[in-house]
């Protein structure tokens, strides 16, 4: 994961550098990363490039993934937990042919896992980095459009206008209505939107072990969340926090503590729940198998 | 079983196949080549190069080819491109008076000094389709040699500008020049307020569609500013480099380039007499719609400036200047093409749980 080593990698790659980036674009990627890092949660503006896939399709968390990767890393993509989604092949394939480094599905395999919209079931250790592709990255943009005034409510911490919204839907609907991309608190400074994450991810995000990086190409920002770092799902004392359950587990490995996805088998309303999470699914039947 | 979006490399592979094929279209016909999309489709070339910030015709023509013609993916795939090159020198700003002039018109005097320039323009020709074209080889009016340069451009003497003539008087405001080394929005990333110079970088860069209908909402009322077309003027400008070791300036190239000035209305204010005010445009090649519009809504941003209140949309830097990119606006509009079950899974949850709280308003009024 240095620059000096991805640096002598050359032509290998077709014409274009070592993942894609050239060298003074990663460097000032880092730049904007070790900036993140050390301001848990704040939004740093970065330079980002056009890449050669289009904006919204994880630009951002290419550009992150592309300055940190080296020969030695062992990458992961998922997409809605899924390794063999379209946009995840699409993006693991661009990877392999820019760097040539080894890819895995299993998560405690990899060294760096990108992903969209989830975050994986295995608990993530240290050394991992975890890149999430983020679409809109600022938590404030649905009360207050412009990035003037958010700006501005971040510098002054003011997030009366968030937590009026969250006691809005209480008193509409007896709950928080937001279901995904849920506001949280980073070290009790900054408001950051984890991402369109479903909220029963929001618990895995604190105190994490592993580097969270969060990579929004179309709107020029990356932010962090350090390895051991507190992050708070934003509620009420008397309306805490809580995440989605399921009323059945996996179908098809039989997990009961995963996020699970709702698969339409026919026309006449038939149902099936599976683990949102292919490795974990996966890796949880080969352990009944071995019993 | 049906999936829809998952377990998709084969799926991939095979979509990127039919996509070949389809670009290819019916190969009894004979392909169309790089060089023909350059000349004979000149003006979307320009467009890509315009939008793809990148003045090659030759990829411009390789981009518009690949993406079947779709011109806001030709300019993706440019801007992709432009992205990676290294940057070796920067140019002497380019000087539009001294140009090789293939079109020059004024819309605010009849005549003026260097005369009106019509050039190859769409504008007194009756739209009616010339089934003639259809036939190749059968035009009718075929002109020059083959291999000739379609369009010499006159040499012409200098041809000053006609914001220099209205500025003479002091009825025009000055271009005010700023020793500051210009904002480069593909190296920094774009902060508010943003200086006209970072602006006019996004709108040379933006989509037409776009500037155009936000110039036509100036002249419909959102933001009105009394446009005239000072000047719109076409042409051929080299480009020159100080190479370090020479200290002298090279003429490495030509670009040709659109420009054009507006001369908008201003009544003035207590610390500026009245005077007309400047809104700009520039795009490579012949892109005078696009030159047009950025001109216009140059100059409705500078309403703030100007101590204008700030109303319409044209008007407002972060609405405009945050969603001109097409590159962006495409990307994300068609991103909703990407699976979403996970947090549509959140939502159906929730939405279920909701509906089963929810009582009949009858049922509410009994109780």
């Amino acid at each position: 994961m240095t620059g000096a080593e991805s640096a002598t990698a050359g032509p290998a790659t077709g014409g274009y550098n070592f993942a894609y980036l050239d060298e003074h674009t990663k460097r000032m990627i880092r730049r904007a990363m070790l900036k993140a890092v050390a301001i848990p949660g704040y939004q740093v503006p970065f330079a980002s490039r056009e890449m050669p896939l289009p904006y919204g399709w994880g630009t951002g968390g290419i550009q992150v993934t592309a300055s940190l990767i080296g020969k030695g890393d062992v990458l992961k993509v998922i997409d809605q937990g899924a390794d063999d989604t379209t946009n995840a092949v699409s993006i693991r394939k661009f990877f392999r042919r820019t760097t040539g480094v080894a890819v895995t599905e299993r998560t405690a395999e990899a060294t760096i896992v990108q992903t969209r919209h989830r975050i994986p079931e295995t608990p993530l250790r240290e050394n991992q980095i975890i890149v999430y592709q983020v679409p809109i990255p600022e938590p404030l943009r649905w009360i207050e459009p412009r990035e003037t005034e958010t700006r501005k409510m971040h510098a002054l911490s003011e997030y009366g206008g968030i937590y009026v919204r969250l006691y809005e839907d209480i008193a509409k609907f007896g709950r928080v209505t937001t279901s995904y991309d849920y506001p949280v608190l980073v070290n009790g400074r900054y408001l950051m939107r984890p991402s369109p994450v479903p909220k029963f991810d929001n618990p895995k995000m604190d105190m994490n072990p592993a580097l969270q990086l969060f990579g929004a190409g179309r709107e020029k920002r990356i932010y962090a969340v350090p390895p051991y770092t507190p992050v708070k799902s934003l509620d009420f004392t008397d309306h805490p926090f809580t995440v989605e359950r399921w009323d059945r587990p996996c179908a098809i490995c039989g997990a009961a503590d995963s996020f699970l996805d709702e698969i339409v088998i026919d026309d006449r309303g038939g149902r099936m729940f599976v683990c949102s999470d292919t490795d974990y699914c996966r890796s949880n039947r080969a352990a009944k198998a071995a019993e | 079983m049906y999936v829809a979006v998952k377990g998709g490399e084969t799926a991939i592979e095979a979509a990127h196949e039919l996509l070949a094929e389809a670009r290819r279209g019916d190969p009894g016909i004979a392909e169309i080549g790089v060089a023909q999309i350059d000349g004979q489709l000149a003006l979307a070339v320009d467009r890509v190069m315009t939008e793809g910030s990148l003045y090659d015709r030759e990829l411009a023509a390789l981009a518009i080819k690949q993406a079947r013609g779709d011109l806001v993916e030709a300019v993706f795939l440019l801007r992709a491109y432009r992205t990676t090159l290294p940057r070796l020198t920067a140019s002497l700003p380019i000087d539009t008076g001294r140009g090789r002039i293939k079109r020059r018109i004024s819309a605010v005097f009849k005549d003026v000094p260097g005369g009106q320039v019509l050039g190859p323009t769409f504008d007194y020709s009756h739209r009616l389709l010339d089934f003639a074209l259809a036939e190749t080889g059968a035009a009718a009016v075929e002109t020059g040699t083959p291999g000739a340069e379609p369009l010499a451009p006159r040499e012409t003497g200098p041809m000053p500008r006609v914001s220099s003539l209205l500025g003479e008087e002091g009825l025009l405001e000055p271009n005010v020049a700023t020793a500051a080394e210009p904002e480069d929005l593909t190296r920094e990333p774009l902060s508010f307020p943003a200086a006209r110079a970072l602006r006019l970088q996004n709108l040379a860069r933006a989509d037409e569609g776009f500037l155009l209908s936000l110039a036509y909402s100036t002249q419909r009322g959102y933001g009105r500013n009394h446009p005239f077309a000072g000047e719109i003027r076409i042409a051929e400008i080299d480009i020159e480099i100080v190479p370090p070791e020479f200290g002298f300036p090279v003429v490495i190239g030509s670009i040709t380039v659109t420009e054009c000035e507006m001369v908008n209305q201003f009544k003035g204010s207590e610390s500026a007499p009245p005077q007309f005010t400047r809104g700009y445009g520039l795009a490579f090649g012949e892109s005078e719609r696009k030159a047009m519009a950025m001109a216009l809504v140059d100059r409705a941003l500078r309403a703030e400036e100007l101590g204008e209140a700030v109303t319409a949309p044209a008007q407002d830097q972060e609405f405009v200047l945050y969603h001109s990119d097409n590159v962006e606006a495409s990307g994300f509009t068609q991103h909703l093409k990407l699976p979403h079950y996970v947090d549509f899974q959140a939502e159906l949850n929730l939405v279920r749980r909701l509906r089963g709280e929810w009582v009949q308003p009858e049922a509410k009024a009994a109780e």
